[in-house]
């Protein structure tokens, strides 16, 4: 008779093994989740999110930013917005963390493979684009060229600027920029958008993934409209409230959709057939 | 639906007599949990569900104030507790320790109406029939039983018919209950029926009281409450979404209370904290509005629905558009007027899906 039916809510207990400091407020930990066997078989696609949790405070969603096939952490960046985020930048190693997940969509890589990749972000919007980025490097043979642009205020805003060298070593090509000139930066100065149009990459076969803030993507995605790319051949990942992230509380809709189960990954296609209610 | 067969031994009906029903319910309750229609307070204005008590008032004259939705779905509920303990294997590390609180306890709510009954139907598409299955939702859910009457009480708020249901809907109930003169008839509906009947301690009803209780039924089939038309609102929400014009003439009055929201047998959203007490601790989730401008507003103080005109819009949105297109067609609305009745500035949602109704057929959409 009794079925047994997991819960949902109920996070996998983890340790943090390492934790990064990125920026003034974004820190990036490292998580093992104590359960060896589930530690094994977490299995996501690049752009999935997790809800971490430190009990006693609550709650809050991150992309997971480690490759899928690394499986000795998982990796979150975490930036400090509220009560959640403020006390995870707290936690050193060997802290308890909660993790609820893999959640959401994650990024329709298939549909990608022998195209050119374009990744476009802003600031803290690096993170969900960081495993997709990763997961193509290590599957070098089925991507056309890879590049990325990102942005951030200044360079002391960047993140993973330590690995930055190693991608462009594997053959990504790089241009970065920051808002305003600072003492020592080589790279280029401007918004990202800005950038965008002088880079002015051709959108045949070419698909464009962006992250980062609300404003950005509305300028990028003028942008890229101004440059031939239609809608389908745009992506990005959706933030909102989140609680439950499994489609249940019903905090995160637009219309009938639910960015935490239907999302976070959308194309431009997708999002505009959505109610505009970002 | 119901079984014809001749009472036997296993009863299919029974009859309780007016002065009796307090003492059949209290034989049930030494197996349930048995929640009644009683007053909500001194006075018999405001009626809810309430677990049955020696000589309370049992009250199946009229619709409850507010739905029993807080039996499946209490208005605040323990998740998770959690407690920091120190390792055992190495006591310089901490542990945690996580307990997952799913009450199984059996319950039966008698006196439910159609439209309550129909509000969990609702529920169960989003709780049960998802991804993910709300455990939680689920061990209540699946533990209650529901006795529902033949509704002869309809008022102006009423329109169960116009969603889907109607006064006499027994779809999810277990037990039908028709009340006729000197009492109820009760009928099992569903095989759960039985084992309630036995423990009952009733005599099965007379030829004339089932002829009674037949004609009851009859009429109470032949009602039809409401006359809300639906058409249209599916495609219409979306195609009005950005006519503001539209929803500042349904929702400008719009307090943003949540009084709606609170009395709703299908507003089902929730939130979830954490209340700690030193090392443990609870997580709970608690019922939440969509009405409320905090419900929505992001960490960066961004808010896609900044007034009560986008709050509305997702209400309505949401009931009869956002949720048929997601669960198969069903309207999460059970037409029992609850929202109708206790608006503080009397805002009528059947005129707001009429509103959009009219701006969509309206519109020359080319
Ligand atoms: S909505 Fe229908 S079932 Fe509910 S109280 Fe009114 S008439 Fe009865
Ligand atoms: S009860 Fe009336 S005033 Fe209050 S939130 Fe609902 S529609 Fe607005
Ligand atoms: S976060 Fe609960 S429905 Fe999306």
């Amino acid at each position: 008779m009794a079925v047994y039916v997991p819960n949902p809510y109920l996070p996998e207990i983890g340790t943090v093994t390492e934790v990064i400091p990125e920026t003034p407020n974004i820190k990036t930990i490292r998580v093992l989740l104590r359960d060896p066997e589930r530690m094994k078989n977490f299995n996501f696609r690049p752009g999935q999110v997790a809800q971490l949790s430190v009990f006693g405070v609550g709650e809050a969603t991150f992309v997971i930013n480690s490759p899928p096939t690394c499986k000795d952490y998982l990796q979150f960046s975490v930036m400090k917005v509220g009560e959640v985020t403020n006390r995870i930048h707290q936690l050193v190693p060997g802290d308890i963390i909660g993790v609820r997940g893999p959640l959401g969509n994650g990024f329709p890589y298939e549909m990608m493979e022998g195209k050119d990749i374009l990744f476009i972000a802003g600031g803290i919007g690096m993170a969900p684009l960081r495993t997709l980025l990763l997961f193509m490097l290590e599957n070098k043979n089925n991507y056309g060229e890879i590049s990325l642009i990102y942005g951030a205020r200044t360079p002391q805003d960047m993140c993973y600027r330590y690995e930055i060298p190693v991608w462009q070593k594997r053959g990504v090509n790089v241009v970065l920029t920051v808002d305003t000139e600072a003492p020592g930066w080589t790279h280029r100065v401007g918004f990202v958008p800005t950038v965008l149009s002088e880079e002015a990459p051709s959108p045949k076969d070419r698909i464009a993934i962006v992250c980062g803030p609300p404003i950005m993507i509305k300028f990028v995605l003028f942008g890229l409209r101004e440059l031939g790319f239609e809608d389908w051949q745009i992506y990005t990942t959706l933030e909102k409230r989140m609680k439950c992230g499994i489609g249940i509380c019903g905090r995160c809709n637009m219309g009938e959709k639910f960015v935490c189960l239907d999302g976070p990954v959308f194309s431009m296609e997708e999002l505009q057939s959505m109610v505009p209610e970002l | 639906m119901v079984a014809r067969r001749k009472e036997k031994k296993s009863q299919n009906r029974i009859f309780i007599p007016l002065e009796g029903l307090n003492q059949t319910l209290e034989n049930l309750s030494k197996h349930f949990t048995v929640w009644v229609p009683m007053p909500s307070g001194e006075n018999e204005w405001s009626l809810e569900f309430k677990p049955l008590h020696r000589g309370c008032k049992i009250l199946l004259d009229r619709q409850s104030t507010l739905p029993p939705k807080k039996v499946i779905l209490p208005q605040g509920q323990t998740l998770i507790e959690y407690e920091y303990k120190k390792s055992e294997s190495d006591p310089s590390k901490q542990d945690l320790v996580l307990r997952e609180v799913i009450d199984e306890s059996p319950i039966i709510v008698f006196g439910t109406r159609p439209c309550d009954v129909r509000g969990f139907l609702v529920c169960d598409k989003v709780f049960l029939q998802g991804r993910y299955i709300d455990v939680y939702y689920r061990a209540r859910r699946l533990n209650t039983l529901f006795a529902t009457l033949f509704c002869r009480e309809a008022d102006d708020a009423c329109f169960c018919s116009s969603v889907g249901s109607g006064p006499a809907d027994m779809e999810g109930s277990d037990i039908g209950i028709t009340p006729i003169d000197g009492g109820w008839i009760l009928e099992g509906l569903t095989d759960r029926a039985s084992e309630i009947f036995s423990l009952c301690d009733c005599e099965a009803p007379d030829e004339k009281q089932i002829e009674d209780a037949r004609r009851v039924q009859e009429e109470v089939r032949s009602m039809r409450v409401g006359n809300l038309r639906t058409d249209g609102v599916l495609e219409g929400v979306k195609g009005q979404f950005q006519n503001m014009e539209l929803w500042r003439d349904i929702a400008e009055s719009c307090l943003s209370c949540g009084v709606c929201t609170y009395v709703c047998p299908t507003c089902y959203c929730f939130t979830i904290t954490d209340e700690p007490q030193g090392l443990r601790g609870e997580r709970l989730r608690s019922w939440d509005s969509c009405m409320f401008y905090q419900y929505t507003q992001e960490a960066s103080g961004h808010n896609p629905r900044p007034t009560k005109l986008e709050r509305y819009r997702n209400r309505l949105g949401h009931k009869f558009s956002y949720f048929p297109l997601r669960y198969s067609g069903m309207i999460a609305c059970c037409g029992c007027g609850r929202c109708i009745r206790s608006c503080p500035v009397s805002i009528d949602i059947r005129q707001g899906v009429e509103r959009v109704r009219e701006a969509h057929h309206g519109c020359v959409c080319s």
